[in-house]
């Protein structure tokens, strides 16, 4: 198994979106390299004949009639905002300088 | 005379009876919380004016006479990962404190309608991530049987406030083991339900295909009573099983079960497993032989297999919810200069809101769906878990229920398996194949064992949907070891001194 470098996790938290500095990215190189050694013994028995299971019971679509029923007030559903303004969740930039 | 040492089924009765109240009931409970708890640790916030005027309303309706549940008035502590409506909810993480959600999850909803009265909130780890409640972000929890040794994770808290006396019922969530392994450590019973038979709405989802909440005690009745006011189909939860509540209340009053078999599996006793903790089992084991029941050993050769697999499909679970904490519509959120962007504020509010074990999880889940990855990894896990229930399917053709030690050990000391993830892992060993499966899986206490004089768990497992099945043999099980006992193990425990 390829073991997995300090670059690979700098991708990886980029991609989750976390923060890391350089000691953090060491750290979890290294746990990283173990755990998925550990791991990657599921390939020894996942033959081509087996499915795959996401679940463990059928899961269906669920609907239901498009009828309009109380839910949470907008002042409910910002309750918990970091930021808010006029009824809506408010947010840093998002696509940079106009 | 009740007490609060007495079970969830007795204070019942002595309410019913007029002997107590619940108000008084409640007010002992806190009693005792304000005594142990500093050294405890199991609760994370106390709710004791909202839990007053539900336990002075359901004195009121029990003295007009109305009709009421049979828990109606008994307290409860509540696993902090259940939103309840106006009650701080942070999931043992930093990320959400100070959250308080706008809306009921449909367990609390159902505990209100019941008139059970929330105590407070449990600790637990961060995300229901991790085996013993070291992981939280608002300390550890202590084991009330010892106080420097974890009392089991991720539902610490609750399984802790029981055997602290400070609540005779609880709700935990079990993703891997987190309900029945802190049962396991403390002495208490612990249920998980057939995945789909408790509403998952407003439970902080950590690994959906996997989660489920169920009911935490400290006698199998009464997790069977606390069953089925938690239990049913919702609509509010795609997944939820549309079919009737399995009869487990019955079930767990039947304390027979001649002609029952029972599987042993294989797997489940060797190495790994302390010498106490199976011979502990081994007993629980020769008690249902003398109530009449029949051992068959059966195999399930993929379980060697299932911690590989589950350490892929929760991570992988956890790294896609977890999305869902992007600083921008509850929670905590840093650095928002009014310069920075979006993207650069959710990575340091990221960086400082999750502890390292959930870090961990999320990469490592990152890493086993991305592409290139994706089928050698979360791929084949999903392969295993159609091998786990063939396994399972199998066995359940030879027995009625399965049977196993709850967690491979007794409670460890407290910072034992700080600095090895993988260690940590191998508590679940014996849980993990029941959620990979969906089925459904009890641990009641069986022992204390000789080495450290710690309890036992002993775990039961039943089909799908065959809760009844599990509830019928813990019954059975407990009964003959109470009377081997002379009494609840828990009065072995030694009583905490207090303030």
């Amino acid at each position: 198994m390829a073991a997995i470098s300090r670059d690979d996790v700098a991708h990886l938290a980029k991609l989750a979106r976390i923060e890391m500095n350089d000691s953090e990215l060491d750290h979890l190189a290294q746990e990283m390299d173990v755990i998925l050694g550990a791991v990657a013994r599921v390939q020894e028995v996942a033959s081509a004949d087996v499915p795959p299971t996401s679940h463990p019971i059928p899961v269906n679509n669920v609907v239901r009639e498009d009828v309009v029923r109380p839910s949470l007030t907008p002042q409910e559903a910002l309750s918990g905002a970091p930021a808010q303004s006029e009824d809506r969740f408010k947010v840093p930039q998002i696509l940079g300088e106009e | 005379m009740t007490t609060i040492r007495s079970s969830a089924s007795e204070m019942a009765a002595a309410l019913a009876s007029g002997e107590t109240t619940s108000v008084e009931l409640t007010e002992a409970h806190y009693a005792q919380i304000a005594k142990v708890d500093e050294q405890v640790h199991a609760f994370l916030y106390l709710d004791k004016e909202g839990a007053l005027a539900q336990a002075a309303d359901v004195d009121a309706k029990r003295k007009s006479g109305a009709e009421l549940s049979p828990l109606a008035g008994i307290p409860l502590a509540l696993k902090d990962v259940l939103a309840q409506k106006g009650i701080p909810t942070t999931c043992g993480s930093k990320m959400l404190e100070g959250w308080r959600p706008p809306y009921d999850s449909t367990v609390v909803s159902k505990l209100k309608a019941a008139g059970i009265v929330i105590l407070g909130k449990t600790n637990m780890d961060e995300f229901a991530m991790g085996s013993s409640t070291e992981n939280s972000a608002y300390g550890v929890t202590h084991n009330p049987w010892d106080l420097t040794r974890i009392p089991g994770g991720s539902g610490g808290g609750s399984s802790a406030a029981l055997a602290a006396f400070e609540a005779p019922l609880a709700i935990g969530t079990d993703t891997g083991g987190s309900i029945r392994q802190p049962a396991a450590v403390t002495g208490t019973v612990g249920v998980k339900p057939t995945y789909g038979g408790v509403s998952r709405y407003g439970l902080i989802a950590f690994s959906s295909s996997l989660d489920q909440a169920g009911p935490c005690a400290r006698t199998v009745l009464d997790a069977a009573l606390l069953h089925e006011v938690i239990a049913g189909h919702d609509e509010r939860d795609s997944t939820s099983i549309d079919a009737p509540v399995p009869h487990v209340v019955k079930a767990a009053k039947k304390l027979d079960v001649k002609g029952m078999k029972i599987g042993v599996v294989k797997e489940l006793q060797g190495e790994g497993f302390q010498s106490g903790v199976l011979s502990k089992f081994h007993e629980g084991l020769d008690a249902l032989v003398a109530a009449g029941a029949e051992l068959v050993e059966v195999s399930c050769p993929t379980f060697d297999y299932a911690l590989a697999a589950y350490y892929l499909i929760a991570p992988s679970e956890c790294s896609s919810n977890l999305a869902r904490f992007d600083s921008m519509r509850y929670g905590i959120r840093i650095g928002d200069d009014g310069n920075r962007s979006a993207e650069e504020v959710m990575k340091l509010t990221r960086h400082e809101g999750f502890g390292p074990e959930v870090k961990r999880r999320i990469i490592l889940g990152t890493y086993a769906l991305s592409s290139g990855y994706y089928d050698a990894y979360y791929g084949s896990a999903q392969k295993v878990r159609t091998l786990l229930m063939r396994d399972f399917n199998a066995a359940f053709a030879q027995a009625d229920v399965l049977v196993s030690p709850t967690a491979p050990t007794t409670a460890f000391k407290i910072g034992a398996n700080d600095n090895d993830p993988l260690a940590m892992y191998l508590n679940d060993i014996a849980t993990i194949p029941v959620n990979m499966a969906g089925i459904g899986g009890m641990s009641l206490p069986c022992g204390l064992a000789e080495e450290d004089g710690l309890p036992v768990g002993f775990q039961i497992m039943s089909p799908a949907m065959r809760d009844d099945l599990m509830y019928q043999v813990g019954g059975t099980l407990e009964a003959a070891l109470l009377s081997k006992w002379g009494g609840p193990l828990l009065d072995k425990a030694p009583v905490l001194a207090g303030n």
